[in-house]
């Protein structure tokens, strides 16, 4: 498992502090979007809860505007073309605004009315029905006004959409890719730190033994000197064991200098 | 996320029947330049679906409309434009019209917020 994924890098204590800064760093980016996608997700749910809600004012509404368009249309006659045709310039238009939340743009529309009807439309129902025309036209006004509502709600709701997922992606990504992958390098960098220490420990234990046996050596040859100098007074004590020690000494001593 | 520049005071669009278009112009939304440019359509049963799409598809790329509303049942014909389009701005609101009641079920919108959800 850890053989595969983790970054290719040479193992040296450098290299430890290293990735253990960009874990710290991946941890704290994990947080800070945990923290943003969460903050996201609330405002987005209570989007979905007005949107909900104002989709289904807006049948009434419209009904509404159609029965008294519909009225209109039985006091005055069908007028449809001479309004259809008597279009200049709009005088209900949206302004857009952004609002920022957790650093996403959210655009907002808000309604702007110049307040007065255009003189074409003015002269529409002036023969008769003119008070049907105009309450169908309040009415439709109002219904302009919740559909403007409805639809800064809808771009709210498509944005964060889209915002929420690219978040949760990324916080996905940081806790499933790239924390496991930096947890894993550095356990390979602390493992293989940790084999080159025994292994230097190893070869410092080797280094000392062979100084020691060197040692022991050399003291065995002395020994071996000052006995040779006082030959002229053997000892009764150990003979036997003194001369098997002579020559098991004199072997090695050949093995080690010649 | 990138929004396109819209000029301060956008528009809104309407593509419906006869009745809807009548009555956002009382209202005041309707606009014409003076290349005779509009920016709503009336729909009747002899307009065709491709006039429907020119339309559709003039509107989402113009600069100065910010929001689209298109009744119900004119969705329903183009309906697989309105289902691939995703960008933000122009926003399309898909609204009832007079002989065809509101359908949530259709609402393109709606079946993704119905998606998020998962309740009925």
């Amino acid at each position: 498992m850890s053989g595969k994924n983790r970054l290719n890098i040479f193992p040296t204590r450098m290299a430890l502090t290293l990735m253990k800064i960009k874990f710290k760093g991946a941890a704290t980016g994990h947080s800070l979007l945990k923290k943003k996608s969460d903050a996201l997700t609330m405002r987005f749910r209570k989007i979905l809860a007005h949107i909900v809600e104002n989709k289904q004012l807006m049948g009434t509404t419209m009904r509404d505007a159609s029965f008294s368009l519909a009225a209109a249309k039985y006091a005055a006659g069908d007028f449809s073309n001479s309004v259809i045709e008597n279009v200049t310039t709009a005088n209900i238009s949206v302004r857009m605004t952004t609002e920022n939340v957790a650093g996403v743009h959210l655009p907002t529309f808000e309604k702007l009315s110049e307040g007065t009807i255009s003189t074409t439309q003015e002269l529409t129902g002036l023969s008769k029905g003119g008070q049907q025309i105009n309450k169908s036209r309040e009415s439709h006004i109002k219904a302009v006004e919740a559909l403007i509502a409805l639809a800064s709600l809808q771009t709210a709701f498509i944005t964060l959409d889209e915002v929420i997922k690219i978040t949760n992606r990324r916080v996905n990504a940081i806790e499933y890719v790239v924390k496991p992958r930096l947890e894993n390098t550095i356990n390979y960098i602390i493992t293989e730190l940790d084999e080159s220490e025994r292994e230097e420990f190893y070869r410092l234990k080797k280094v000392q033994g062979k100084k020691k046996k060197d040692m022991k050596a050399k003291e065995n040859q002395k020994a071996l000197d000052l006995e040779q100098a006082s030959m002229t007074t053997p000892t009764q004590l150990h003979p036997v064991k003194v001369k098997s020690m002579i020559e098991d000494e004199d072997e090695e001593k050949e093995l080690l200098y010649e | 996320m990138a929004t396109k520049n819209i000029t301060e005071n956008a528009l809104v669009a309407v593509i419906g029947d006869e009745d809807i278009v009548t009555g956002f112009l009382l209202a005041g939304v309707g606009q014409k330049d003076k290349k005779k440019n509009e920016n709503f359509l009336v729909v009747d049963n002899k307009t065709s679906q491709s006039k429907i799409e020119q339309a559709f598809k003039s509107f989402t790329t113009r600069h100065d409309i910010a929001i689209i509303m298109i009744s119900q049942k004119v969705a329903d014909e183009i309906r697989y434009l309105i289902d691939e389009y995703n960008q933000v701005i122009p926003t399309i609101l898909e609204i009832p019209s007079k002989d065809h009641p509101y359908d949530p079920t259709k609402d393109s919108i709606m079946m993704k917020v119905k998606r998020m959800t998962g309740s009925d």
